[in-house]
């Protein structure tokens, strides 16, 4: 509770200022204005283009357009789409779903398979785990995350054929049961995760191994060992929770790559979520989608980065709330 | 902890014939950052004799050219237009280390002046700049990104200044941290006795100290950079006119070459910029070990 | 004559690193009898850390017992199983270390600290254990309540005596304490030292302290071992020795240091710096015996055999060759 009192006035703020940029961005930018980016579609008719005028409070003063956009963001009036002509509210909402299942799935088994792996190279330093796993992780590093996509692409669905090329589901499909349908999404879910979580991987291994190597030096470790607990206890119950804290910090930090990470896989999968749209509302030059979308994913990772920090402080004592 | 006692105190400009070759023979025993270096001379080289290609090499083919496998005249085959992959991936190398080393250089200067401010003055701008450190730090870099380029418009300039615009966080830190040591430093505190001006003792004494830290951190930044730029160019957002690495990869994409199994068409941009990202940080990191000596831990 | 608690016979401890191999513990002996409190002393790098460690065998990464025995109640540590091990660690003989704050867990609580031994050798509920730490911190003199806090949120010495709790928890025979009361200001130290002294009295306790101050030495030990470059220099019954030094060594370590009732902070800084020269490189040390080098009544022998310890009294002996035809101090 102390928490969520002493950190919401920051998130609050940051929010307000992606905001502020955003409404800079789309309306104030030399080249872009609010008529361009908001109404100017040739697909709009001349009724649509007047009430949208109108809503979005254009041919007020600045001050007063900056009040009705909050008012209207808050509402969740976001625009009206070009290519769609829909609310982007709308569009935006089906999109979501997709990409928190393709990132969340990714991320934790980056998390997961990460943590466990980086403790394995720390354990047995210097062996092949140890040499291997750096340089796994320095090679994803290196590797452009659409074009490891795209490999797994070639080799998989079109060489071996065993998965499908695009999409959640196989398009047009009726599924007898729910089970029918969730295995149909795993299917088409197996291959953009599985990209997605190597190019996570390799950082959270990483910092693991750092971390545990470091935490394993210390004397706290010895009087652990002193006690006579078994090998399994120490790692489990002294050493993982000290040197989990900074992969908490690094997945903070890896929030915004993962939104940039989602972006490219869907792209490459034709999944249908957030991501896919950035790319096609790009294409498109569909500017009110953008603004909708930038709006979204940045206060995503925001909220998402105020969940790690209390996770954090959960984990460390020693920080106070 | 950096160790600043070895950093030079002279200005940033001198570099005697034997401090060069007492560099050169720190830097060959990290034997992946001479790994780094050959390749990225080898880059290097393959864009400069880019320039030299006779045009009729980037020029679309005839149609039964189009998407051949390699052969004896084009070496990586032909991409869907009939031209070469290999000049198309020599000039590729061209604009991705062009834009990849100027917007490096953008970030890396913005980074510094912020860096250098805050913890030169501290105080109200210190925390300030800090808060806008932070926020840019939380906003999905590639989302800021494209969304600029979509607005501005994708040319070769506008992508060089949005990649430099939002890639100086890790530099403002570093040099941050580094400036608030060397502030602490006797003979900073002489100069300010002696009545020197801010600017006098950031230009004399700050920057030179902060150099070596900065040369290093800027190879890393680069390697970042042009991951960045084959990100942008694949989603669409590069320089539609110029050939580069990432819109090589954003043409196969579109055409098909995974379904085709055009593995000469997709293999040589992507692992181009493979073997560039590890160079640059390769030598990065083995510039920072040189440069920059940490005291162990016994 | 019972027989001792713990005897170490002729311990070797080495280091094997690319550069070769480095003799950090060659050829220790002791003893300690229940109820005893034996000092380890020497400057750093002589081994006492080491030869501790090796006793509860916790020497990972630092080294190997090449040789020698280790006898517990007559059962040579050496080659317990790992089962075995298991169940003499914590139990039979505890450690505390420095009182620096990587000493214990810094994200676990005080009172789980204390408690998990109990609960892993004796099977003891999180009830039963909570009373026994109660118990235990009222030993050490600590306030309960303080148990649910965090190791950061205690002063240094209060950290020391909260060790001294959790190594007590499984009621050990004999506990090791390793530089016990370095980094403590002057008056914490000497209550530590009280404390200490008096759980002697009243548990039996057996106790190795390892250090480099001599007032602590003086003050709480019944007998002493100097340590010199991984071998014994002198040993024996601390009276005896403080007041007849016999070693080189020890007679420059005691014959610099001021009256021990004056400032401790003096002791402790002669141990130190006063004597001229360096400890010698374990992995090539000098022939002979070891501290020839900076031995001012060094002769030939010296430079060749190394000494053997030669007895000086009834339970005093001494390793130099300037003792061999001597038959008083």
């Amino acid at each position: 509770m102390t928490f969520l009192l002493s950190r919401l006035p920051r998130a609050i703020f940051t929010i307000f200022i992606i905001l502020v940029i955003n409404f800079f961005l789309f309306r104030l930018m030399p080249g872009a204005n609010s008529d361009r980016n908001l109404v100017n579609s040739p697909r709009f008719s001349a009724e649509t283009k007047a009430q949208l005028r109108k809503t979005f409070g254009l041919d007020k003063p600045l001050g007063t357009q900056f009040l009705v956009y909050l008012a209207n963001t808050a509402r969740g009036r976001l625009g009206i789409s070009f290519a769609q002509k829909r609310p982007v509210s709308d569009i935006i909402r089906e999109k979501v779903g997709p990409t928190l299942l393709l990132v969340g799935t990714a991320e934790a088994l980056a998390i997961v398979l990460g943590m466990s792996l980086g403790a394995l190279a720390a354990w047995r330093r210097g062996t092949w785990w140890d040499i291997g796993a750096v340089g796994f992780s320095l090679t994803m590093y290196s590797v452009p995350t659409f074009w490891l996509g795209i490999l797994m692409v070639s080799m998989f669905c079109v060489g071996l054929r065993a998965f499908p090329t695009f999409g959640m589901v196989v398009p047009g499909e009726v599924h007898a049961s729910s089970w029918l349908y969730a295995m149909d999404v795993i299917h088409h879910m197996f291959l953009p995760v599985v990209t997605l979580t190597l190019v996570l991987l390799g950082g959270y291994l990483l910092i693991m191994k750092e971390s545990l190597t470091g935490v394993l030096a210390e004397d706290y470790i010895t009087t652990a060992r002193a006690k006579g607990l078994t090998d399994s206890v120490i790692l489990s119950r002294h050493a993982l929770p000290n040197a989990m804290l900074p992969m908490v910090t690094l997945i903070a930090l890896n929030l915004g790559f993962l939104m940039g990470g989602a972006i490219e896989i869907e792209t490459v999968f034709s999944w249908p979520g957030l991501g896919r749209l950035m790319f096609e509302s790009l294409q498109s030059r569909d500017f009110p989608v953008l603004q909708g979308i930038f709006l979204i994913i940045t206060i995503m990772v925001v909220l998402a980065n105020l969940l790690a920090d209390w996770l954090y402080l959960v984990l460390d004592p020693r920080v106070k709330a | 902890m950096i160790d600043v006692q070895h950093a030079t105190v002279t200005g940033p400009l001198e570099l005697p014939r034997r401090r060069l070759a007492e560099f050169w023979q720190a830097y060959r025993k990290n034997r992946r950052g001479v790994w780094g270096l050959g390749a990225l001379l080898f880059l290097i080289a393959a864009a400069l004799l880019s320039l030299f290609l006779p045009a009729s090499f980037t020029h679309t083919g005839a149609v039964a050219d189009i998407l051949q496998p390699p052969n004896w005249r084009h070496w990586l085959g032909t991409d869907e237009l009939g031209r070469d992959v290999l000049a198309l991936v020599a000039t590729g190398a061209r604009t991705s280390l062009l834009i990849g080393i100027t917007a490096s250089l953008i970030s890396v200067i913005v980074g510094t002046v912020i860096g250098v401010s805050a913890g030169y003055y501290g105080g109200w701008i210190d925390e300030i700049l800090m808060r806008i450190t932070d926020i840019f730090l939380v906003l999905p870099w590639l989302v800021l990104m494209l969304t600029l380029a979509a607005l501005l418009g994708p040319s070769l300039f506008n992508i060089i200044v949005v990649i430099g615009l939002t890639g100086w966080t890790g530099t403002a830190r570093i040099v941050r941290s580094q400036t608030l040591s060397i502030k602490e430093r006797p003979f900073v505190e002489r100069s300010v006795a002696l009545g020197a001006g801010d600017l006098y003792i950031i230009w004399h004494h700050i920057l030179p100290n902060v150099f070596s830290l900065i040369f290093a951190n800027t190879v890393l930044v680069i390697a970042v950079t042009i991951l960045s730029e084959t990100s942008l160019s694949f989603l669409g957002m590069g320089d539609p006119l110029r050939v580069s690495w990432g819109s090589m990869l954003y043409h196969a994409f579109d055409s098909g070459a995974a379904a085709l199994g055009a593995h000469w068409y997709l293999l040589p941009p992507g692992i181009c910029v493979v073997v560039a990202v590890m160079a640059f940080t390769f030598v990065g990191q083995a510039l920072d070990e040189v440069l920059n000596p940490r005291v162990k831990r016994s | 004559m019972t027989a001792p608690l713990l005897e170490v016979r002729d311990l070797k401890v080495y280091f094997e690193s690319e550069r070769g191999r480095a003799q950090i513990v060659d050829g220790v002996s002791f003893s300690v009898e229940q109820g005893q409190a034996l000092g380890l002393a020497g400057e750093s790098g002589c081994g006492k850390t080491t030869t501790a460690l090796a006793v509860m065998r916790l020497l990972g990464q630092g080294g190997q017992i090449a040789g020698g025995q280790i006898l517990f109640n007559g059962e040579d540590v050496v080659q317990f199983d790992a089962e075995r091990l298991r169940r003499f660690r914590w139990r039979e003989v505890a450690i505390v270390f420095q009182g620096a704050l990587n000493a214990l867990n810094p994200v676990q609580r005080i009172s789980n600290q204390i408690m998990e031994p109990m609960m892993w050798h004796e099977g003891l509920s999180a009830r039963e254990a909570g009373l026994r730490a109660q118990e235990l911190f009222e030993l050490v003199g600590i306030e309960r309540k303080r148990l649910t806090q965090y190791p950061h949120e205690f002063s240094g010495g209060m950290r020391q005596r909260a060790m001294i709790a959790m190594a007590l928890a499984c009621r050990p025979k004999l506990l090791i304490g390793d530089e016990p009361t370095t980094a403590l200001d002057v008056m914490v130290q000497a209550q530590i030292l009280d404390k200490l002294n008096q759980l002697r009295r009243e548990l039996n306790l057996a106790m190795i302290l390892i250090t480099h101050d001599l007032a602590l030495l003086r003050e709480t030990c019944d007998r002493v071992a100097i340590m010199y470059a991984g071998k014994i220099a002198e040993y024996g019954r601390s009276d005896a020795v403080f007041a007849n030094p016999q070693h080189p060594y020890t007679v420059k370590l005691l014959g610099a240091s001021p009256d021990i009732h004056g400032d401790p902070e003096e002791a402790r800084r002669v141990l130190t710096s006063t004597i001229p020269g360096h400890p010698p490189d374990l992995l090539d040390p000098p022939p002979g015996c070891r501290f020839h080098p900076r031995c001012e009544l060094a002769f030939a022998p010296c430079h060749v055999t190394e000494p053997a310890l030669i007895t000086r009294g009834p339970d005093h002996v001494a390793s130099c060759h300037l003792l061999e035809n001597d038959t008083h101090g």
